[in-house]
């Protein structure tokens, strides 16, 4: 025999954001389990929107070979239809159904429950350098317009049969960064943008290093977007405190084998005499430098018209290609 | 009703998978005014789980390959089912378009001399797939996010089509969203539309496929009138997880096998040189040895069974299975530990041995994986001219998995990508090209889009009405019982009678809550694309009296090459009601047929 | 209540992002992070404060730093090389600087203290104990959760002082000169007044050379230089070989020899001075 599954409704959904905070942890019977039931795992979700929302607590029955995600999709069928949580693939491919589990950046549907101490509460909370759209689920925008500001690749031109060589070693490098799911948790854990809000505007994070990186690397690539990356894409905010390599869930080497050599690429070309001194000396031809991508917004969303959620606003720039700051 | 927000371009394109974003590239460089429209965010889509590679015959590691080979081996992999003309564009102009993945940024394998490494798959003569390790869907579907990106394609992220729209003649003239965030909705004003929705496995309770899979876009062609085909032919992998429960469906490449993977019953046996069928026994190995010198020696040997098309190995697993002689969950084991080194394996399947470590607590460097058939693509779909990819709407186009007859009746591994690629391209130039040839934007009837608006409403109103999670779940345990791997017609007419119920019990679901990102409101209105889908193929099954590729019946299990092998069933909505006819398959030119009689 | 702004700084264009606007989620002051998070800075800052400390004592001790004397050309690394005394037997013939009033030790830490301060993984490892920016991933910076207080606004490393730290590649060129002078130390460590021989803190100055050099050669900018700052590694096949068997590798284990061969330079210092100032003897092995 179960014990009962209702949810527990211990912090209000409703409030200013802090409502929940530290509510208190399930109690009763089901706290210990049934001997021949199965046993009970509790879970704090978050629940709410940008405005505010709170913890709310449930209880399910413990199955074998869970990830996190399955345990949020029991919850969703059997307790909470309108629980709001993105997910796609499920098996770490996609990178949509990034959270906080315990308070640390991870995919949902690569965390088992084994790896977890279930005999305490498990909370799971929504990305928080990104801001809440309902529940789990949290608006990751802020990425797409980044990524529309990186100037494209840029071939030369191919060989003579018209397709290009380049060697597995000198591919390596990027087939690293090009293993990125885009699931932004390493956006999310870096505190540059994080903590600091204000520095949105001007700061690609570890994801668009990364893709510069791969770039700046790239056998075939002309461009030269070491200016740009330090002077407009905030490389210098990064005091690579390495948090965006801890979590991320492909085990890409971002701060070591993007970030850095993306700095040391931006001493080549601002900080290094004897570099600038060899260019003058030597005459070598310099790549074009790039400059960044004049942003015609390409993303976009419903949430961000103000015409149809009604937060009109008129100094919110960018979209569909316009700036309304005029 | 509020004003509705609304959209004006020339080209709509419904999904943001490979097909999808390839499509949009070419619209948009066709200089019609293109957005895509997707239900995730960009670069979410299931491409991603696409791992194998993409067939191409670049001639890169075997100089006698082709793009006849090519067209050979996909139309005897399709039981000869397929659209000729598609499979024959298919194979010409793969290469190109995987050339142009690489002038966009991609970042494939190499050979020695520095061009694009190619490697062995089922079903395909020659190492034709072009490939990022076991990750190459991720590296197309980022290769033409990125270019659409740098083109300045519009993207309307995590927006549903609800329904097209068509103007007084039946083309089309736009098609009703709905943002998953607000819950509002928006119209879009388009003078083509491309359907790239990808596939239909949502519908089955075990598959390899994502949630997005809900078979909107055959539900939507299919409502405004167009005609699907050979909709009972559905793709179960051979191998996907089985253990645990929550990751069983999970993909397991077929790489895994072309690198040297074997399948084994519980009693060890290398049980696929059991079911070596007659049509492939010339080209397979029929003893171990021969087998697994063929890695090494692919020239001088024969290929080892387990590298017969998906269709063969999903069939002889599930008999296997079915023999009592599984594995401890219900499959068998694909043992690749014993027979490459570890360094070997990681360095070759990276994503595979994370996988499995992740989900299942397996390393597979050490241990045998346990695998079983998972449902992973829909041969059938949306009929289409091969080489416009119009459909008989005028106006309306598909592209990717959501069409029908590239592949006939079971696609061989790394033909989708290729597929994506080739069709898409041609999908976004000939909807470009309509878009740009019409006077005028077509007219849009507001109290038509009204009426579909508070139809969707309507489930807000079902107070106490049924959760639409658990007849979800019916749904794909009648699929997964009843139209699975091997089908009967008791079994199959049983289903149709069930989807009737599950039908009746859909329409009166109820979703709690308000309308801000309502995930029981969204599966409630995919509900019924899954089924109007699951209906498609029950139909199909029924009349489809033959095995043949994907569609095995038990009652009949041979293939019938003088009736079923000479037709595609025809689904089409008529009058509210599905009927399915058969109809002649295109006849192919005797140039064509002449590749079949040559000796290999 | 939105407040929109684009870029603060106003000579850069900016993202076209909204910002300010509420997020909503569990406040960010709020640490949900269950495991004991504390305990990595707290580690790290004590070591850092334990290495100064003692770093402090041994330039202040300005004696007993070579036991040439004993018979042992054992020279402290902190005071290497050998400029105010006469080291003649380690064969710093320029030494003897006897108008040098202070310990030669601050002119000498300067070079290794420049170049382990810039270091990537050090101003990791500070950034996130002593200015607590971020004290662990997932937990707020100090003084982010302020609004108007001083460390309300980050600039990271774009501003005078801390956009120095764009010099580690020219401290580099002396660490590499430094790791030669130890490497010379060590050498001279296996000569006996009677030949070559072997001491205990012969060992140590090996140890000690050996893991300088994997901390010297495994630095991020040292791995730029060689061969990580090109775009076509197999255009340049030596460059490609000690980049990828001699820098990469090293680099993977960056904090490790960060954290040895700062340890081993203690240990060497204290074993010198030990030996030097007559408290043990060295015994001889060979």
């Amino acid at each position: 025999m179960s014990v009962p599954t209702e949810p527990r409704t211990a912090g209000a959904v409703a409030g200013n954001g802090t409502a929940g905070a530290g509510a208190p942890a399930p109690h009763g019977t089901s706290a210990t389990a049934d001997a021949t039931g199965p046993r009970q795992l509790h879970l704090q979700l978050w629940r709410g929107d940008a405005d505010g929302g709170g913890f709310v607590d449930y209880e399910v029955p413990a199955l074998e070979g869970e990830v996190v995600l399955d345990v949020v999709h029991r919850i969703q069928a059997e307790h909470a239809p309108d629980l709001a949580v993105r997910w796609n693939c499920k098996a770490g491919k996609c990178g949509s159904c990034s959270a906080e589990i315990n308070g640390k950046p991870r995919l949902m549907c690569m965390t088992r429950m084994s790896t977890l101490d279930t005999s305490q509460t498990i909370t799971v909370s929504p990305m928080r350098a990104f801001p809440v759209m309902r529940d789990l689920v949290t608006d990751v925008s802020y990425n797409f317009v980044v990524a529309a500001r990186i100037p494209p690749f840029t071939p030369g031109p191919p060989e003579p049969d018209g397709t290009y060589r380049m060697a597995q070693v000198d591919v390596d490098r990027g087939q690293e960064m090009r293993k990125c799911i885009e699931c932004f948790l390493c956006q999310n854990v870096c505190h540059v943008i994080r903590d600091h809000e204000d520095n949105k505007p001007h700061y690609a994070g570890p994801r668009f290093f990364a893709r510069l990186a791969e770039l700046e690397m790239h056998p075939l690539d002309t461009l030269d977007r070491r200016r740009l990356v330090s002077e407009q894409l905030g490389l210098g905010l990064c005091n690579i405190t390495k948090c965006c390599t801890e979590v991320c869930p492909e085990g890409i080497h971002i701060t070591d084998n993007a970030i850095i050599p993306l700095k040391e690429r931006v001493v080549d070309a601002r900080y290094d005499p004897v570099a600038w001194l060899g260019r003058k000396l030597l005459r070598r031809p310099r790549p074009a430098p790039a400059s960044a991508v004049a942003v015609d917004l390409p993303v976009a969303r419903g949430a961000h018209d103000p015409t149809i959620d009604g937060r009109s606003d008129p100094a919110v720039l960018g979209r569909n290609g316009r700036r309304s700051d005029g | 009703m509020a004003e509705l927000e609304t959209h004006e371009f020339d080209v709509i394109i419904v999904g943001a998978g490979g097909a999808g974003l390839r499509a949009a590239i070419e619209a948009q460089a066709t200089g019609a005014r293109t957005a895509v429209v997707c239900k995730s965010l960009l670069g979410k889509a299931h491409t991603v789980m696409a791992e194998g590679g993409v067939a191409a015959a670049l001639g890169n590691v075997w100089p006698e390959d082709n793009w006849q080979v090519h067209f050979r081996d996909t139309m005897r992999g399709g039981k000869m089912l397929n659209n000729w003309r598609m499979a024959q564009l298919h194979a010409q102009e793969a290469p190109a378009r995987v050339l142009e993945l690489e002038a966009w940024g991609a970042l494939f394998d190499r050979t020695p001399d520095g061009r694009i490494l190619q490697r062995d798959f089922g079903g395909h003569r020659y190492a034709r797939l072009a490939h990022v390790g076991d990750r190459t869907g991720l590296e197309l579907l980022r290769t033409v996010q990125q270019r659409s990106v740098g083109l300045g394609v519009q993207v309307f992220m995590e927006c549903k089509i609800v329904s097209l729209v068509l103007d007084g003649s039946g083309a089309v003239a736009g098609a009703v969203g709905l943002w998953r965030e607000t819950g509002k909705f928006v119209l879009f004003k388009a003078r083509s539309i491309v359907l790239a929705s990808g596939g239909v496995g949502k519908t089955w309770k075990f598959t390899s496929n994502s949630w997005e899979s809900t078979g909107d876009g055959h539900a939507l062609a299919l409502w405004a009138g167009a005609d699907l085909i050979d909709m009972e032919c559905v793709q179960f992998h051979p191998t996907g997880m089985v253990w645990p429960p929550s990751a069983r469906g999970i993909l397991v490449t077929e790489g895994v096998r072309g690198d040297g993977g074997v399948l084994r019953n519980a009693e060890g046996r290398r049980f696929m040189f059991d079911y070596i069928p007659a049509f492939y026994a010339k080209e397979t190995a029929d003893s171990i040895e021969e087998a697994d010198q063929w890695y090494d020696n692919k020239r001088d040997f024969r290929r080892p069974p387990e590298l017969l098309p998906r269709d063969e190995v999903a069939r002889s697993i599930n008999a296997e299975v079915k023999a009592g002689r599984g594995s401890p969950h219900g499959g068998v084991f694909l043992d690749i530990a014993s027979r490459r080194s570890a360094d070997d394996i990681r360095r070759r399947l990276p994503s595979m041995y994370h996988q499995f470590k992740e989900l299942a607590d397996v390393d597979i460097t050490a241990d045998p994986m346990e695998v079983g058939p998972t449902c992973h693509y829909i041969m059938g779909g949306v009929r289409v001219d091969a080489d416009t990819q119009a459909t008989n709407v005028p106006g309306l186009f598909a592209a990717g998995e959501v069409a029908g007859g590239m592949h006939g009746s079971n696609r061989l591994g790394g033909n989708s990508l290729s597929d994506l690629l080739v069709f898409g391209r041609r999908a976004g130039q000939y909807a470009a090209e309509h878009a740009l040839g019409l006077s005028a934007q077509p007219a849009v009837d507001l109290a038509g889009v009204d009426a579909v608006v508070a139809d969707a409403l309507s489930f807000f109103d079902h107070d106490g009405g049924e959760n639409p999670y658990s007849v979800h779940q019916d749904l794909q345990d009648t699929m997964q019982s009843l139209v699975g791997i091997v089908r009967t017609e008791s079994e199959l007419v049983e289903a149709d009678r069930r989807l009737g119920d599950l039908e009746a019990r859909a329409a009166k679901v109820g979703v709690e809550g308000h309308r801000q990102f309502n995930p029981g409101w969204h599966l409630a209105l995919d509900l019924r694309s899954m089924l109007a889908v699951a209906r498609c193929t029950t139909l199909g099954a029924i009349e489809r009296k033959e095995s043949r590729g994907g569609h095995t019946r038990d009652d009949f299990p041979a293939a019938d090459p003088d009736h079923f092998g000479k037709v595609n069933m025809v689904t089409r909505r008529a009058d509210g009601a599905v009927t399915v006819h058969e109809e002649p398959l295109p006849q192919m030119p005797p140039e064509l047929q002449a590749l079949f009689e040559e000796a290999h | 209540m939105t407040v929109v702004e684009e870029s603060p700084r106003q000579d850069i264009p900016g993202v076209p992002v909204r910002i300010g606007q509420a997020r909503g989620g569990p406040p960010r002051s709020q640490v949900l992070r269950r495991d004991n998070w504390r305990l990595q800075p707290i580690l790290v800052a004590a070591g850092l404060l334990v290495f100064i400390g003692y770093s402090t004592w041994a330039a202040l001790r300005n004696g007993d730093f070579y036991a040439g004397h004993l018979g042992r050309d054992y020279l402290s690394p902190y005071y290497s090389p050998c400029l105010t005394h006469s080291c003649t037997t380690a064969g710093y013939v320029w030494g003897g600087w006897s108008w040098w009033r202070i310990s030669p030790a601050w002119l000498i830490l300067v070079f290794p203290g420049a170049f382990r301060t810039t270091c990537y993984y050090y101003r990791k490892s500070y950034y996130r104990s002593f200015w607590l920016s971020p004290p662990a991933c997932a937990v707020a910076d100090a003084g982010s959760t302020n609004p108007g207080g001083v460390r309300s606004r980050y600039t990271g490393e774009t501003l005078f002082p801390l956009i120095l730290q764009n010099v580690h590649r020219f401290t580099w060129y002396f660490a590499v000169i430094f790791a030669g002078i130890l490497t010379w130390d060590a050498i001279a460590a296996f000569r006996f007044p009677n030949g070559i021989g072997l001491g205990v803190g012969t060992l140590l100055f090996v140890a000690q050379a050996v893991l300088i050099w994997a901390y010297t050669l495994g630095c991020h900018a040292c791995r730029h230089l060689c061969g990580g700052g090109l775009k076509r590694l197999s255009k340049a096949p030596v460059r490609h070989f000690f980049w990828k068997h001699v820098s990469t590798p090293l680099n993977h284990h960056h904090q490790l020899f960060a954290w040895c061969s700062l340890i081993s330079i203690m240990v060497t210092d204290l074993y010198v001075w030990l030996v030097a100032s007559g408290t043990i003897h060295d015994p001889r092995i060979i």
